[in-house]
């Protein structure tokens, strides 16, 4: 299994722990993950709220460059990034004025031959959750979490095609296979605040407090996310959310793909669990996921 | 190969020629789908000419034969969708029926495109739009058929 | 030939886009054309007497009126033509509006366009024969399909008339859904009181057959001989030997849940649906019977029940009752079937159905239901306790072009507006809270209905729509916005009910398929005109009435009851019916007797007949067309060798004509 990797610039500096899990993982299961050389910015918020053509440009821009690679799929972990790649995919398969204006800007023809995938649709769907369940080495038994899906991995439905934008059910089955407890809980696919991280914080403490408050509710022991804006939103804002709500959240934020190579025994150094704000590893200890010593 | 006339033809008409299209409706569906675009001002181009019969099911391919002969650049036939025939059956005697003539135009060498069938209910005017529509990109691309002399 | 054009300009309607004096002057000089000329309203009294003066001074013998689509005037003029003496079919149509004034904008294209029509349309006419109409009997009796409050007002209507009616009904009583109200907006009437005499009036009537348990399983012939195949279900009740004592479903051992009640409550295996019942006779669940599932599985281990053929004194049960197969005539048909509910479980915002203490406007319906499964109390389906803040959502299915139907259903707006008054009226402490996308309380007194439950009776209306529904500790947690205020709103329910939309039952296609009748996308039946043939369909003999051709509330069911049944009664009132000439007809000399025409026949219309050939001097089998059966579908003649059939009206010669002047 050979893909196209784009990474995204979230991967590249919040998130490097999620590029790095992801690449153990992949490496663990044998998929090879070739980085797109030269990527560029996926068009993603900023682009898409002020210009629909630099929105859709912007990615098909690295799709050219991933068919350029003769991968016929890309594969990205940001929800983010894989949301506009698919946006701009589904847009270029249609024929018409804009499309046209695109490929005069881009200088190449383009009419959204490459497929992109989510790494969580790679590991689910292409690996297979049965064969990833063979291949599991520590179950993660005891561990009680929230599968936290956001707002860009399942909208729009008739776009990202991943699972149901309700009631999604992915993170759940993965974890489960892992050995871990998906809760259930009804704020799957809440809002973070994801853009409004930086200019609306107020926005952000309120509604990523309310996610953390149910995920307490509901018994989860931390959330598991596959989205750089959400971990960021719901971890490094957890201290400010304690202060000004009174509460005393203590509530890891967990990406899919650092429990998944735990499970797989890949080496908890490696998984970059310092970076997060509230360490997961007095937790994962707790459960003898991980050991001191380890 | 094109056969030169035909080319010359088409050079010589290229900017002018609008195509010209039969279309055989049936009463029940199809011309009261045709009818309602028109109750509902949907616009579409002015190429097709229309001709009502009871029932798809009335078309005898000679009709076709007929049209294509005298200079219609496309023939259409539209009518109930399947299982919703005012007269139970006669939609399916159609489709049969000209399954095999469009199968006889290929042996002939007539551009299949010519010759199109629709299902076209009475609620249908958005999709009769739609079907004049696409018909008459068709049969530009097609071009003019052979002039009658 | 003398042949008369008269184009019309439909005010503007045609004369915007098409230049009518160029059309006139253009085919006026077409060969046989003896007068053109052009008139602001044809079809109007005024016009009609211009094309009588035209065709009497020009001495004009056809002509072709150049409008609307023959659909809406080809009768007026083909009368008109006849006034003026000139044969009926010696009138043609050419549509220059639907098809071309209004559906382009340019208008040299549309003048070009207009003029081809008329051509089109004279060479038509030009091989036009004159033809006299046929007459058929009528059979003098009308079937309703669909016992609910529209099928039993037809009824009543047509039997105060003194004309035979016969109701086929699905389930085993009349009474639809209006007989699962509890009341009825905006007078607060309770339906049952205002429903159950109509009932017990069609029951009575000497004139009335209801056949319930039935369904219709065949439908043939045409208008005035409409041939019926209806099937009648087992019942395995006898209804002539049952006196509805009730001591039978007093003893049945078996509980399930009432599909009458959605499933709020329970019956037995042998029921009435619900006390007002007509007929008041109970018929056995055989899914669910005792006796039956004994008899059923294999070995016969299993003890057989039979309390209820023990307990009953009349000997009405019949467990070895068979499904029975009833054929009858039929002069028309009036069609009300009525409609169902949108199933709200597409919604993930509403939690995909799985919320007990989720229900629809239904499940309230049955709750306040003094004779319900809660005794009237409105209570949370999970745990049975009283709900006291209930949230109500409408618009779920309606006006959703993505997961549900793109119409408004009518009558939701109204019917939440009654539930948030009967909730308030059921338990004093309670409170409503309605989300809401507009208003739509169109109606007498409805306006002032709705004003009254926001004003009097406390119900919170919010603007906006609900993003998501969840369950948190024992409360429904109902989260929408507010648009009025720009809030984000969050409530605590105890019971949320959802104004689930009216849409087309699914049998819809296959009844319409059997009664050829078009339906629309929504699979709602068509009306033949959308104003001004609103109970009629396009098939002549068969009429429409409540929700089965849109959403409608119980007023508007009963005017249409009422409406179709006049139309029906106005046809049975004519001696013979006056059929239209437009069928197959055979040349002798010409059949060969082949008999292609038979097969292709879909109405088994075509006879063969021997006759004394004089020319060839023996006796031959020829085609003989049996005129009342023929509805001149044309298929026949496309498989004749011979062209020795044809059909009047739309004959070879004709098409072949329109064919050249393309």
């Amino acid at each position: 299994m050979k893909y196209a990797y784009f990474p995204g610039c979230s991967l590249h500096s919040t998130a490097r722990e999620y590029d790095r899990s992801a690449k153990e993982v992949a490496l663990a299961l044998g998929i090879e993950l070739a980085e797109i050389p030269d990527w560029i910015c996926c068009g993603a918020t900023p682009a898409h709220i002020t210009m629909q053509l630099l929105s859709i440009a912007l990615p098909v821009k690295n799709l050219l460059l991933a068919k350029k690679m003769e991968a016929c799929e890309v594969v990205t972990c940001c929800a983010a990034c894989f949301n506009r790649l698919k946006t701009a995919n589904k847009f270029m398969k249609q024929r018409g004025e804009e499309q046209l204006k695109i490929e005069k800007i881009l200088g190449e023809p383009y009419r959204g031959e490459v497929e992109v995938r989510h790494f969580l649709d790679v590991l689910v769907n292409v690996f297979g959750s049965k064969n990833l369940e063979t291949r599991v080495i520590k179950r993660l038994k005891g561990l009680k979490v929230a599968s936290y899906y956001g707002c860009l991995l399942n909208r729009l439905k008739d776009v990202t095609g991943l699972d149901d934008e309700e009631e999604p059910r992915m993170i759940d089955d993965l974890m489960e296979v892992l050995g871990a407890e998906a809760v259930k809980w009804p704020y799957k696919t809440e809002c973070c605040g994801a853009s409004f991280s930086l200019t609306k914080t107020d926005v952000v403490l309120k509604l990523s407090g309310d996610i953390l408050q149910m995920a307490y509710d509901e018994g989860a022991q931390a959330i598991v996310v596959a989205c750089p804006m959400c971990q960021s939103n719901l971890d490094i804002r957890q201290a400010m959310v304690n202060k000004k709500y009174k509460k005393n959240f203590n509530m890891p934020i967990i990406y899919f793909t650092q429990l998944v190579a735990l499970a797989l025994g890949v080496e908890m150094k490696k998984l970059g669990f310092e970076k997060h704000m509230v360490d997961p590893r007095p937790l994962l200890k707790e459960k003898e996921i991980i050991f001191s010593k380890a | 190969m094109i056969n030169p006339r035909t080319q010359e033809l088409k050079n010589s008409r290229a900017e002018s020629w609008e195509p010209k299209i039969a279309a055989f409706l049936c009463n029940w569906c199809s011309y009261a789908g045709a009818d309602l675009a028109g109750t509902s001002r949907r616009e579409y181009p002015p190429n097709i000419r229309i001709i009502r019969l009871p029932c798809s099911g009335r078309v005898n391919p000679l009709f076709v034969l007929k049209c294509l002969m005298d200079g219609a650049d496309g023939v259409l036939i539209a009518g109930c969708h399947t299982g919703d025939c005012h007269y139970s059956e006669g939609n399916y005697y159609a489709r049969r029926r000209f399954a095999i003539l469009k199968k006889l135009f290929e042996f002939l060498g007539i551009d299949p495109r010519r010759f199109q069938m629709a299902w076209v209910s009475a609620s249908e005017g958005d999709k009769w739009v739609k079907v004049v529509k696409e018909l008459v990109e068709e049969i530009k691309k097609a071009g003019p058929i052979l002039a009658k002399s | 030939m003398k042949i008369g054009v008269f184009i019309c300009h439909c005010g503007t309607n045609i004369s915007a886009t098409v230049d009518v004096e160029k059309v006139a002057q253009v085919t006026s000089k077409l060969a046989k054309v003896h007068f053109s000329t052009t008139y602001l309203y044809m079809c109007s009294n005024p016009g009609q007497e211009l094309i009588k003066k035209a065709i009497k001074e020009k001495g004009l013998d056809r002509i072709v009126v150049c409008s609307c689509s023959p659909s809406l005037h080809e009768k007026t003029f083909r009368k008109c033509a006849e006034e003026a003496g000139i044969n009926p079919y010696l009138v043609e149509i050419a549509n220059i509006r639907e098809h071309c004034s209004w559906v382009h904008r340019d208008k040299k294209e549309a003048t070009l366009k207009a003029i081809d029509i008329v051509r089109l349309a004279v060479a038509k006419v030009s091989r036009d024969k004159p033809l006299v109409k046929t007459y058929v009997p009528i059979e003098k009796r009308v079937l309703i399909i669909g016992g609910g409050i529209s099928g039993i007002q037809s009824a009543i209507d047509i039997a105060f008339a003194k004309y035979p009616v016969t109701i086929v009904e699905r389930e085993s009583s009349i009474g639809g859904r209006m007989a699962r109200f509890d009341k009825t907006f905006p007078t607060l009437d309770c339906a049952a009181c205002i429903l159950t005499p109509k009932m017990v009036t069609v029951s009575q009537s000497q004139y009335v057959t209801i056949y319930t348990c039935s369904e219709i399983e065949e439908v043939s012939g045409h208008v005035g001989d409409f041939k019926v195949k209806i099937r009648k279900r087992a019942r395995s009740v006898d209804i002539n030997k049952c006196t509805g004592c009730g001591a039978c479903y007093a003893k049945c051992p078996v509980k399930v849940s009432a599909k009458f009640d959605m499933n709020l409550g329970l019956r037995k295996a042998i029921y009435v649906p619900f006390p007002q019942a007509v007929p008041n006779v109970p018929v056995i669940d055989r899914q669910n019977c005792l006796w039956f599932s004994a008899k059923n599985a294999s070995g016969g281990t299993k003890k057989a029940c039979g309390l209820c053929k023990k307990i009953c004194n009349f000997g009405a049960i019949d467990y070895d009752m068979q499904d029975e197969i009833i054929e009858e005539k039929f002069g028309a048909i009036i069609v009300a079937t009525g409609f169902t509910q949108f199933d709200h479980s597409v919604y993930g915002e509403y939690g995909y159905g799985k919320y007990k203490d989720v229900v629809t406007g239904l499940h309230f319906e049955r709750m306040a239901s003094s004779s319900g499964p809660t005794g009237g109390k409105i209570i949370r389906p999970s745990d049975g306790k009283e709900a006291r803040d209930v949230v109500f959502i409408q618009c779920v299915g309606s006006r959703d072009e993505q997961k549900g139907v793109p119409y408004c259903s009518r009558i939701c707006c109204m019917y939440t507006a009654k539930h948030a008054l009967l909730l308030k009226e059921h338990n004093k402490d309670a409170q409503a809270y309605v989300f809401y996308i507009d208003i739509r309380a169109a109606g007498k007194n409805y306006e002032e209905f709705v004003k009254k439950v926001q004003d009097e009776y406390g119900a919170i209306y919010l603007r906006g729509r609900v993003s998501r529904i969840f369950e948190k500790g024992g409360k429904i947690i109902v989260r929408g916005a507010d648009t009025l205020s720009g809030a984000q709103i969050e409530i605590k329910a105890d019971l949320v009910v959802l104004a689930t939309g009216l849409i087309a039952r699914p049998e819809t296609v296959k009844l319409a398929q059997m009664l050829h009748i078009p339906y629309d996308q929504n699979r709602l039946f068509t009306e033949a005109h959308p104003k001004l043939a609103p109970v009629e369909t396009v098939t002549s003999g068969i009429f429409l009435t409540g929700a089965c051709q849109s959403p409608k509330d119980i007023p508007d069911s009963v005017a249409t009851a009422s409406a179709a049944s006049v139309k029906a009664l106005g046809l049975l009132l004519q001696d013979k019916l006056e059929k239209e000439p437009l069928i197959a007809k055979v040349d002798r000399n010409l059949c060969s007797g082949c008999r292609a025409c038979v097969v292709a026949c879909p109405f088994n219309a075509i006879d063969m007949k021997e006759i004394e050939d004089r020319a060839l001097k023996c006796k031959r089998d020829v085609a003989e067309v049996v005129e009342g059966v023929c509805t001149g579908c044309g298929n026949c003649t496309v498989v004749c060798r011979m062209s020795a059939i044809d059909i009047e009206g739309f004959s070879n010669r004709q098409i072949m004509e329109e064919i050249e002047a393309l």
